[in-house]
């Protein structure tokens, strides 16, 4: 969801102490780091439209810092988190990073949040051979450009196909789906390509895609077009969309007599979804996300959450949380602040431990880790599968 | 489902779209009949009506019918202070003026409500019915219903008050022959006052109705259902009430069956290509008649 149209990354860098001096393009005089401490550069949407999305993120990076730090650091080294804001806008994204790298001298960046920020600092970024960290941003193109690996980008959360594929299967195998008809937002590259990615998988287990239809965001009416998906018959309706435009067509849905199951994506994570659908029709809809709240080996990253901010983490502080874990032990293992070192020990992540699952880094540098498909039942959201991918 | 019924399906959809869409197009057409000014703030009084509306509802517990009243109440006198602040003291300014005016107005509006009510979607309460009726196996629910009775109730008032009253005959006046109407005695001023209350008090109407249909409003709400009933209006031909009504449910109804039949990708496209044909063909609009226009 948010992964498709806005990325987010997070710019930490690290730079730490400089023992890698020469090896950053431009560093100037000599005034660096102190040597006791790792600077992360944290380029964040602090304000704009979506500040909400890249606040999350950095509250989640911040209390897997300060834990770290918190238990003597890394090395005898403390992680100092350099903030610089992205005001929601790729042209300042890229300024932020130029900023965190040539005069604040970070290690590794992470952030921002959205994908369209991340890439327009990626290629600041390569150039002065600093890693990046995104950590929320989905789409394919952030890691892998014309069938490339980004050699100095990662990311800590799953990309939009894995999505269309997991639900596949679901729809496949647990509700025992034969037909299907898929509902997408045509204004948003999100959207389509998870579309296009479920009518593939679906197809080639052996379901049938009847139907396909698109609808555009901010739209208010869709029962026109749903009342032309309902003939086909279908024994699943699949919505990759925005948690906006998905509350108000299960609701126009139900209205107009769909009673079969109603899947979707990590756009449906937001609470607004049933404010807008309500409760009753939210019934016997399931999708994909992340995490859930009710997974056992979430909760202590839960607790430490609500003990540090007083709220409950949302799926963003969730993901910048793993991307704090990902770059504690990537430095741990590269056992420095050389960029270099940790970029190499950021594509070797295997089998880590995050606050949301167990990760490791495949080879276009995306993490293979699982999906948890939700079901909203009566209001509540229970967990009916944890999906690894492959 | 067979293809009759699904025909008829649709239709009750578009019907009730198209409702919405005729509206907004009429406080369009009453404006323009009247100053011949094409009002593009008049999508965003829709958004206000929707909110004032909505607080009516949350904040002071009122049903919907006085939530209903409150905000046409409240949106019309907001139509108004906008045509004394904004529009009045152009008056005899090049139209062109107004028109920019008048998209200051709708950014204004918009970007005001964001800050002061957040750019998140607020959802409105369950404040109607929404059992869905069926009959002979078409459903049609309770919202529905209600919009097709309010909409048509406004209507009947509308043509009431135009055509009968004192004032509607004032406007009538005015949308003919300004100067001559003021040479008659008619208070010019006032009558095009009267006139952006009501076309903005119908357009809250709308706005409400939308939100307890749709369930959801945010302060951009009105950009697109704005467009769109400008397109109505000017389909039915720009300025004649009348048309401004048939202009939205052809509209609402075109959308419908293009969405139904053959698909929602060509949604928009046909509706606008439907209105290109209508204006090659009747440049005035279906209703319109040579250069005579009416309030």
């Amino acid at each position: 969801m948010l992964f498709g149209k806005r990325g987010r990354r997070v710019a930490g860098m690290l730079l730490g102490t400089m023992l890698l001096g020469g090896v950053l393009a431009g560093c100037g005089g000599g005034d660096k780091a102190k040597s006791d401490e790792i600077k992360v550069g944290a380029n964040f949407e602090m304000t704009g439209n979506v500040a909400n999305y890249g606040n999350a993120t950095f509250e989640g990076l911040q209390l897997a810092i300060d834990e770290a730090n918190a238990a003597g650091g890394i090395n005898g080294k403390k992680i100092t988190l350099v903030k610089a804001d992205s005001k929601s806008e790729a042209s300042e994204a890229a300024n932020a990073a130029t900023k965190l790298i040539s005069d604040d001298k970070v290690s590794v960046l992470v952030g921002p949040a959205t994908t369209g920020s991340v890439l327009a600092e990626v290629r600041i970024a390569t150039d002065a051979k600093v890693p990046i960290i995104a950590p929320c941003a989905t789409s394919p193109k952030v890691t892998v450009e014309n069938g490339k690996v980004q050699p100095y980008v990662f990311r800590s959360c799953f990309i939009d196909p894995q999505q269309g594929d997991v639900m596949a299967a679901f729809a496949k195998d647990n509700l025992k789906a034969k037909t299907a008809v898929v509902y997408v937002d045509s204004s948003s590259d999100y959207s389509k390509s998870l579309g296009q990615v479920f009518k593939e998988k679906f197809e080639a287990a052996g379901g049938k895609v009847l139907m396909e239809e698109a609808f555009l965001q901010k739209d208010q009416d869709f029962k026109a077009t749903l009342t032309k998906l309902m003939t086909a018959n279908a024994d699943v309706m699949f919505v990759p969309a925005y948690y906006e435009e998905v509350g108000k067509i299960v609701k126009q849905a139900r209205e107009i007599g769909f009673t079969k199951p109603i899947i979707g994506t990590d756009g449906w994570d937001d609470p607004k979804v049933a404010d807008i659908a309500g409760k009753d029709a939210l019934n016997n809809t399931y999708f994909s996300t992340h995490y859930s709240d009710k997974d056992e080996s979430v909760k202590p990253f839960i607790d430490a959450f609500q003990k540090k901010y007083n709220k409950a983490p949302n799926v963003f502080a969730a993901l910048g949380y793993d991307a704090g874990k990902m770059l504690i032990d990537a430095i741990k293992r590269a056992g420095g602040v050389d960029s270099e070192k940790i970029t190499k020990a950021l594509a070797e992540t295997k089998d880590l431990k995050v606050g949301t699952g167990i990760l490791s880094m495949d080879a276009n540098h995306n993490p293979i880790k699982q999906a948890v498909i939700l079901e909203n039942k009566d209001g509540d959201r229970v967990m009916v599968a944890k999906i690894m991918p492959k | 489902m067979d293809f009759g019924s699904h025909l008829i399906q649709q239709l009750i959809n578009g019907i009730s779209l198209g409702s919405v869409y005729a509206l907004i197009a009429l406080g369009y057409t009453m404006v323009y009949g009247i100053i011949k000014l094409i009002n593009f703030a008049h999508g965003d009084i829709y958004m206000v009506g929707a909110y004032v509306g909505f607080f009516a509802i949350t904040v002071a517990h009122m049903g919907i019918f006085p939530a209903l009243i409150v905000s046409m109440v409240v949106t019309g006198l907001l139509g108004m202070v906008v045509e004394r602040l904004a529009y009045k003291p152009l008056r005899h300014a090049p139209r062109i003026s107004v028109l920019i005016t008048a998209i200051g107005v709708s950014f204004f509006l918009e970007y005001g409500s964001m800050y002061f009510v957040s750019p998140t979607p607020r959802t409105f309460p369950r404040v109607f019915e929404t059992e869905g009726l069926t009959i002979a196996g078409f459903t049609v629910n309770g919202q529905q219903l209600l919009i097709f009775a309010i909409t048509l109730v406004l209507m009947v008032l509308l043509t009431y008050i135009v055509q009968y009253t004192k004032i509607g005959k004032a406007m009538r006046a005015v949308s003919f022959d300004t100067e001559t109407a003021q040479l008659m005695g008619i208070d010019a001023n006032r009558v095009i006052s009267v006139t952006f209350g009501i076309g903005s008090a119908l357009a809250a109407a709308g706005g409400v109705l939308v939100g307890v249909y749709y369930n959801s409003i945010d302060p951009l709400m009105g950009i697109m259902p704005g467009l769109k009933a400008f397109v109505a209006a000017v389909l039915g031909g720009i300025g004649i009430i009348p048309g401004a009504m048939a202009g939205g449910l052809i509209l609402g109804i075109i959308e419908a069956l293009v969405s139904g039949f053959i698909s929602s990708t060509f949604r928009d496209a046909a509706a606008f290509a439907i209105l290109i044909l209508v204006l090659l063909f009747k440049p005035s609009g279906l209703f319109g008649k040579n250069t005579q226009e009416k309030v």
